[in-house]
């Protein structure tokens, strides 16, 4: 007992910032805000990709009456677009490999995961920006009919949530690289680890949903 | 003040065992990309009428280990599932009312919403 009391005074005395240092959360829910931001950040965005796929399974076959061309699903290349989805999937693995490195304070490691899912990452937009070149030289562009703006909207709408967690990973890798983050604000990793994960699984759903099912 | 330094390590080490093994995660992925595999083997081979149900089933088990394992949520607290499946099920709500809206109810002289005539 002497020693709880003995901690409590002394937790006091040096003030809130130690609360964090020792992953004691001075919040109502014993969960920080952050990761309670993310969270609803991500809850938010499903409304947007659902109603993203839901406007493109609606408009899929429609061409319009006075615009016409091929749509998307007449381009698929699903081989190229399979790889590209393995890649995304595999990116996966190396985020959460980052994440449980910076837990056990193995910082090189963390640096090397983040990168590699950086470069995963850059791969998949790659492949997104050759596709779409494709698309473009067989005559489907984005006002070419509805189908392709349903299309391009939705797949252009994740390509950009990826450049976005590649830009956000090579930040960590910096600020990790500087040592500016430490095992201690692991869960900033954690939470960047969960908008990419995200990204990942928005593209299952297009995988499926998209580009496999006829 | 060794009782609570101790107290302070276990509650440490207890929040991280939450999770799996590097091992577990990679044994994961593994999976996933035979999901996948499976995925796109329906496009080389005719699967008949079960074709659309087993992508869709494939399709939640993806999403179902992805969120459960990596985005870490079968560990976490219930609040971050709370918010997600909030987010999941308006989302459905949103396709539903479109669904609806553009398919089922059409106008009385057979023009609906999405045909443009």
């Amino acid at each position: 007992m002497t020693d709880v009391a003995e901690s409590s005074t002394s937790q006091l005395a040096y003030g809130p910032t130690d609360w964090d240092d020792h992953h004691h959360l001075p919040t109502n829910t014993g969960l920080t805000n952050e990761k309670i931001t993310m969270w609803a950040f991500l809850g938010s965005d499903c409304l947007l990709f659902g109603s993203l796929v839901s406007t493109y399974l609606l408009l899929r076959n429609r061409v319009g009456p006075s615009t016409r061309g091929p749509t998307a699903a007449d381009l698929f290349d699903i081989p190229f677009t399979s790889v590209s989805s393995f890649v995304l999937l595999m990116s996966s693995l190396t985020m959460v490999l980052a994440v449980t490195s910076i837990q056990r304070a193995e910082m090189e490691r963390c640096k090397l995961w983040l990168l590699t899912t950086a470069a995963l990452g850059s791969i998949f937009i790659a492949g997104q920006v050759y596709e779409f070149t494709g698309f473009y030289r067989e005559g489907l562009g984005f006002t070419t009919n509805i189908s392709s703006s349903a299309f391009f909207t939705l797949t252009g709408f994740h390509g950009v949530h990826v450049s976005l967690g590649i830009v956000m990973l090579v930040t960590m890798w910096v600020l990790v690289s500087g040592g500016y983050l430490g095992p201690d604000r692991a869960e900033t990793i954690e939470i960047i680890g969960l908008y990419w994960h995200f990204v990942d699984i928005v593209w299952i759903v297009i995988f499926a949903v998209v580009y496999l099912i006829p | 003040m060794e009782t609570v330094a101790a107290s302070e390590e276990d509650t440490h080490a207890e929040h991280h065992d939450h999770g799996l093994s590097d091992v577990g995660y990679i044994k994961i992925a593994i999976i996933l990309g035979v999901l996948t595999a499976v995925e796109v083997a329906t496009y080389f081979w005719d699967f008949g009428i079960l074709e659309v149900p087993s992508l869709l089933i494939l399709m939640v088990v993806k999403f179902q280990i992805v969120v459960s394992y990596f985005m870490h949520l079968k560990f976490d607290s219930k609040v971050f599932s709370y918010l997600f499946v909030t987010g999941l099920v308006l989302a459905m709500a949103v396709f539903a009312a479109m669904g609806t809206s553009m398919v089922f109810w059409q106008d009385p002289s057979g023009c609906d919403a999405s045909s443009f005539c």
